[in-house]
């Protein structure tokens, strides 16, 4: 038998090297127009407001800190939604994460409590929101139930437990003074509030971890076909649980963050931070359909309804607005994820 | 094309049954390292089934599994990588929105240290490309969602072939192409044999199995019918073989095709 030679027949006979992979996946994220759109915020109102107030080193700050918690919530968000899932549950695991931790503290020394009862009941924040965060995940991997209800159930659940616990009353004296004055209202080198710090390394961290390892690579291809992964021998289950107690730990760190920046538990404070967080990881280019997203993109999502809303403040005009350019930024960002997938499937 | 003396894969007397039917029965099936043996069959006469006991998915009944020369014993996917067995299955296993090279590596990822080692896989993913003369995609980075039908079965075939892997088998790999793109594919198929792999060519298509193969296997309701040289054998008698289980002196004795096509209706 002889082989059968036959021209290339797809496209041009030549195997391009790569060129830059950065700059070509910075231009094909969706994230691209939304940075434009947070660039073009940040001139209007830089140019539009009185000097020295928007581009100040105090309202930058404060932008910053107002940021914070949802950047948090919005790294673990994202991950989640890459795999095709979605958490309703981040604000109410957040709540619950932060009444165990402040219950220890207020019977442990309440406002005086040190550092070792501090560092117990961030354990404690943190472990908790990494369980409830696992649970969800085993019910969605492995009892299939979908991740919007798990997640819904997980909602209500969540913060029920938490008005058991308070009897529905925010707990005094859950978040020592120490607490506070350091995480809460102190600032590195006199200027970075620590908030920022702490939100800045979670979201390099796993801004990274996503981008460059084993783990986030799966992340993106649980997202894109699971059937795929599993015929490559990797357990898409347990990839699944771990996503969501990432989400869980997520909360936990931001439950521990809110404590120590209002001073006590939030329990009516966080109703929608689910919604502002998708908002987010949507705005800034993750596809709900899954397969694709960025921590950067994230970022951006998370700092367009920041800065509009500082932005307004300053000019005087009603804050109602920002809720307004929010939803119009997000529902044109899915329709763009519209377009590119309809294009893709006919092409 | 240059057949070596023994065979890498031999399977003596294969047989596999789900509960009252027997799928296999008694099946005899060789692959030639440098060769594209054909598997073909009509619907339900076992390929499938075969396949999945050489790549360990079932395991056998009873029958003897040798594997260059040596007797194993398959009973995972796992046991069937280690051997170098990889299947191309026909509904492709890639994700849409991962690159070429992170289809080609998914579940096995180089790495230095905690982080993914790009430009290693990179490198070996053009390579292998390249060894199989794949000239028809543009950038080893783009995403498989860009890709057409025949690329896409490429990006799929490269990735079993990336793992020093010794026998490939392709389930029906032309299935939903179009004729150019197929000539590609079966081009690409002939170069696995050439650089030295047994591939096991799954097709219902009797011009590509002409067009590649060196050996046909022909099984019919559940035994083989025939393992001949494509070149000793025409069309006709291949269709015969496929649809009777006996042409002239080829095939199951008639009293055997006879009996049997009462017997194992509806298998599957």
């Amino acid at each position: 038998m002889t082989s059968t030679k036959t021209a290339p027949v797809d496209g041009p006979a030549t195997q391009e090297p790569t060129g830059t992979p950065l700059a070509r996946r910075l231009l094909a994220a969706n994230s691209a127009w939304t940075f434009a759109i947070l660039v073009a915020l940040v001139a209007f109102f830089a140019i539009a407001s009185p000097p020295g107030t928007f581009l100040s080193q105090y309202n930058i700050t404060q932008i910053a800190t107002n940021a914070a918690i949802y950047l948090v919530l919005g790294v673990g968000m994202t991950y989640v939604i890459i795999t095709g899932g979605i958490d309703l549950s981040n604000g109410s695991v957040l709540i619950l994460s932060g009444v165990l931790a402040a219950e220890f503290m207020v019977h442990n020394g309440g406002y005086k409590a040190g550092w070792s009862v501090i560092l117990v009941g961030i354990v404690i924040s943190v472990l908790t929101g990494t369980a409830w965060g696992s649970i969800q995940g085993v019910l969605v991997a492995k009892a299939k139930v979908p991740p919007f209800i798990v997640t819904l159930g997980g909602l209500g659940a969540a913060l029920g437990l938490a008005q058991i616990i308070t009897t529905g009353n925010d707990v005094a004296g859950g978040a020592p003074n120490t607490l506070v004055e350091t995480l809460g209202l102190g600032e590195l080198f006199g200027t970075v509030p620590w908030l920022v710090v702490l939100a800045v390394a979670v979201t390099v961290a796993f801004g990274l971890v996503l981008a460059q390892t084993r783990f986030g690579r799966y992340t993106y291809a649980v997202g894109s076909n699971a059937e795929a992964v599993r015929r490559s021998g990797i357990r898409v289950d347990r990839h699944l649980v771990k996503v969501y107690a990432l989400a869980g730990l997520m909360a936990g760190i931001a439950g521990v963050m809110s404590l120590a920046f209002f001073h006590t538990t939030t329990i009516a404070g966080h109703s929608y931070d689910n919604l502002n967080v998708i908002t987010a990881v949507v705005m800034g280019g993750t596809s709900l359909f899954g397969g694709r997203g960025t921590v950067v993109g994230t970022v951006i999502g998370v700092f367009i309804p920041a800065v509009l809303n500082s932005g307004l403040v300053i000019l005087g005009v009603q804050t109602y607005w920002q809720s307004v350019a929010v939803g119009a930024v997000l529902i044109a960002a899915v329709y763009v994820d519209q377009i590119r997938r309809r294009s893709r499937e006919r092409g | 094309m240059t057949a070596s003396a023994a065979p890498l894969l031999e399977l003596r007397g294969i047989n596999k049954s789900f509960g009252p039917v027997q799928v296999l029965r008694d099946v005899d099936f060789t692959a030639h390292a440098g060769e594209v043996t054909a598997l073909v069959g009509d619907n339900g006469a076992g390929k499938s089934t075969l396949v999945k006991c050489i790549s360990g998915i079932y395991s056998i009944d009873s029958g003897e599994y040798f594997y260059d020369g040596e007797q194993v014993h398959v009973h995972s996917p796992r046991d069937a990588a280690h051997l170098g067995v990889e299947i191309v299955y026909q509904d492709l296993a890639l994700c849409d929105n991962l690159d070429i090279v992170q289809n080609m590596f998914l579940g096995r990822e180089k790495r230095s240290g905690l982080v993914l080692d790009e430009p290693t896989m990179e490198k070996m993913a053009g390579e292998t490309l390249d060894r199989l003369s794949v000239r028809t995609v543009k950038s080893i980075r783009q995403h498989v969602a860009s890709l057409s039908g025949g690329q896409r079965q490429t990006v799929a075939i490269a990735k079993a072939v990336l793992w020093n892997s010794r026998l490939v088998i392709l389930d029906e790999p032309t299935a939903a192409l179009g004729v150019a793109q197929t000539a590609q594919v079966l081009e690409l198929v002939r170069q696995l044999a050439d650089n030295g792999l047994a591939v096991v060519l799954i097709s219902h298509n009797m011009n590509d199995v002409f067009a590649v193969a060196d050996r046909i296997a022909a099984l019919y309701l559940g035994r083989t019918a025939a393992q001949v040289k494509a070149s000793d054998i025409t069309h006709a008698q291949i269709v015969e073989l496929i649809t009777a289980g006996r042409s002239g002196d080829l095939g199951l004795a008639p009293a055997a095709a006879a009996i049997d096509l009462g017997e194992v209706n509806g298998e599957q």
